[in-house]
């Protein structure tokens, strides 16, 4: 503990000129449309559409199902929870804080991939 | 009915609230830019609350109570599906929809189809959408003044009219932002704080259930009063006192036997039910009765295929929301993709907690005010509550509370209908500057307007339901084919926006015109979307592949501006705002 921190010699980054002409680079190929260029945004779309379907089918089953429960199994509606019948209980109070914590993900996820794809393109 | 002072009152404070807020920012408010969308310049929780505030319209509070009361438990499928409709707008517009950098939906289908005819198409579309909406709003402001204070339909609806093109003529859309976020507000307050008195009310009431064997019946001996005309159907004979005009003969204070069948009673009658009777019902109402009413898949209103319905109904509801033409306009105040998606999420949250209310109210009102059911009137149960179940001077200012709130809701939901409504015929009939903007917005409310006149006895959450269905089978495809399929074409387009906005029209036109409810065919016509959107999908893609030589020059370039984060630094052509001149 008593050792003096060891002396560390700091350089300037050339790397940050570097870094700035591949970000013109990445950026330049979607800009002029080249075949690597819509690769990035074939990608970017992709990946998108990819999550933005999987969180809508996870509410389809999740929403969607409930008629189809309600229809089938009868007996559902005579279920008490909390004082309410289950079928109110699910429409009336559940349903909501659910599809938030749904939207709260998926802008999460969302923005997690637009950073990813950002870094891609700069990278190259 | 209770002394109107507190009515008055509180119309008059949300009226002069809107004015100044709105004339308040008109200071601020100086380019055509300002008067469109604010100048973009608008935070998410802002943005957030004008979005619920004009979103959260007559149907919402008001509709739904009355639905429940009504109906049972598969009305709340509404709320849920003015919710969800956010999920799905979040989920597949949201962003792309804010980066396209459009003011209009018109804008959109230009900028990204790169046609006029397309543009057009559109823009009849957003003016039928539009109207359509606004219709049912005249309605309820109507209703909504007549329970408060007693003065005629026709007023509520002029009163809403001039306040709205006054303040989108004179603030535009930055005063109606603010507008808007107050709106919101008192619209949660003005059902929030009476559900805390009236559940207190029911709790000291020995908290009365409902008898589920039953249909519902007075609690106690009940005098109805008659507002307007009305034919209602007797279940259970019953002995009642009559003041007034009942099937052709005209009494005072007379007992009279009610038969099983209908009945007609007329403006001005009295009619006194004893303790425990059964609820007549209008005729045009057909209740669920109590067993069915508390389960799902009852066949609300006679219905048949139910299971059907909902499914058509949540189609219409959750792929609906996106293509409203109000909606959409207010996520150009956003000022990036991100932001338009962190308002969505935060709109989600807002409406989830408004719409924990009006669930209790309708429970309450089955409970409270059964004679809505005998009127027809079960829009107002929301009105009537405070003054039924907490009574006295808190249950009136309860009343005067609710009654504001109702107000807003009108006032906020036509301002932001007017706004779009009029920045399309100003940009696409008129000239396209800020006095023109002015002309439009009273165009814009004269024509549904004059045509609520005509229409007293429309159910306000069935044109609403209209509404939704045509933007489900029109805007709902042109927009997810147009941000996530690049082979969309602008003949593709336009084929689908006729073709499904078409159906949808003459669907719900013939059932608001009287066609048959019953069999396949009611069902099918009452509730269109679960036929008109696949439809329409079907046609612009198979249109589209069979014109692939016209997919739009440019279209790579506006995938990239759809859809690359604004963090990375593109080339960004200037958006279209409006068409070349």
């Amino acid at each position: 503990m008593s050792e003096p921190p060891r002396r560390v010699r700091i350089v300037a980054a050339r790397r940050t000129t570097a870094r700035a002409a591949s970000r013109r680079r990445g950026s330049h190929e979607i800009d002029e449309q080249t075949d690597v260029g819509q690769v990035y945004m074939g990608s970017l779309l992709r990946t998108q559409l990819r999550l933005a379907i999987g969180v809508c089918l996870t509410f389809a089953v999740l929403l969607g199902g409930l008629p189809l429960l309600f229809a089938t199994q009868p007996a559902v509606a005579d279920t008490v929870v909390l004082g309410l019948p289950l079928p109110w209980f699910l429409l009336g109070v559940v349903v909501h804080p659910v599809l938030a914590a749904g939207a709260w993900f998926y802008v999460r996820q969302t923005e997690r991939n637009e950073r990813d794809w950002v870094e891609l393109v700069e990278r190259s | 009915m209770s002394d109107p002072t507190y009515g008055v009152l509180a119309v008059t404070a949300v009226t002069l609230a809107t004015i100044l807020i709105g004339s308040f920012a008109l200071r601020f408010s100086r380019t055509t830019s300002d008067f469109y969308v604010a100048s973009r310049s608008v935070s998410p929780v802002w943005n957030a609350s004008a979005i619920g505030g004009e979103y959260l319209s007559a149907a919402s509070f008001l509709g739904v109570a009355g639905l429940i009361l009504t109906y049972g438990v598969d009305m709340l499928w509404f709320p849920v599906g003015y919710t969800a409709g956010y999920l799905v707008l979040l989920v597949l517009v949201a962003a792309p929809l804010r980066r396209s950098g459009a003011y209009t939906l018109p804008d959109f289908a230009q900028a990204r189809l790169e046609s006029m005819l397309v543009r057009r198409i559109a823009s009849v579309m957003v003016v039928l959408i539009g109207w359509l909406y606004l219709l049912p709003q005249f309605v309820g402001a109507g209703l909504t003044l007549r329970v408060a204070t007693g003065v005629p339909g026709w007023l509520g609806g002029l009163l809403v009219a001039v306040i709205v093109v006054f303040s989108v003529a004179t603030g535009g859309m930055r005063s109606i932002t603010f507008v808007q976020a107050f709106q919101y507000w008192l619209k949660l307050t003005a059902l929030a704080v009476p559900v805390v008195f009236l559940l207190i009310a029911w709790q000291a009431d020995g908290r009365p259930a409902l008898d589920d064997s039953r249909p519902p019946t007075f609690r106690e001996r009940t005098t109805v009063t008659v507002r307007t005309d009305v034919s209602f159907v007797v279940t259970d004979p019953v002995r009642t006192v009559v003041t007034g005009r009942l099937d052709g003969t005209t009494y005072d204070a007379a007992t009279r036997r009610l038969d099983v069948g209908a009945h007609v009673a007329r403006e001005g009658a009295r009619l006194t039910f004893p303790a425990g009777a059964v609820v007549p019902h209008a005729e045009k109402l057909e209740p669920s009765s109590g067993h069915d009413w508390a389960r799902p898949l009852s066949g609300a209103g006679g219905r048949d295929h139910p299971l059907y319905s909902t499914y058509s109904l949540i189609l219409a509801l959750f792929f609906g929301t996106m293509g409203l033409p109000h909606v959409l306009v207010r996520f150009y105040t956003n000022p990036d993709g991100r932001a338009a998606r962190r308002t969505t999420l935060v709109v989600l949250v807002l409406l989830g907690a408004f719409y924990l209310f009006p669930t209790v109210y309708g429970v309450l009102a089955r409970i409270y005010t059964p004679d809505l059911l005998l009127t027809g009137a079960t829009d107002g149960a929301v009105l009537l509550l405070p003054q039924r179940v907490v009574g006295g001077l808190a249950g009136d200012l309860l009343g005067a509370l609710v009654t504001a709130g109702a107000f807003a809701a009108f006032l906020s939901t036509s301002s932001g209908l007017t706004v779009s409504v009029a920045g399309v015929l100003s940009q696409d009939v008129l000239r396209g500057g800020v006095r023109d903007f002015r002309v439009a917005g009273a165009l814009a409310v004269t024509v549904p307007f004059l045509v609520s006149l005509g229409a007293g006895s429309l159910a306000v959450a069935d044109v609403v339901g209209l509404a939704f269905a045509v933007a489900a089978a029109s805007f709902c495809p042109l927009l997810l084919l147009g941000i996530w399929w690049r082979r969309l074409t602008d003949v593709g387009a336009a084929a689908g926006l006729l073709v499904g906005g078409g159906l949808a029209t003459a669907a719900v036109a013939a059932t608001i015109g009287g066609a048959t409810r019953s069999g396949w065919l009611g069902a099918l016509l009452a509730q269109p979307a679960a036929w008109t959107v696949p439809i329409a999908f079907l046609v612009m893609v198979v249109v589209s592949r069979h014109t692939q030589h016209r997919v739009p020059p440019n279209v790579r370039r506006t995938l990239v501006r759809l859809h690359a984060p604004e963090s990375l630094p593109l080339r960004r052509d200037p958006p279209v705002h409006r068409r070349p001149a």
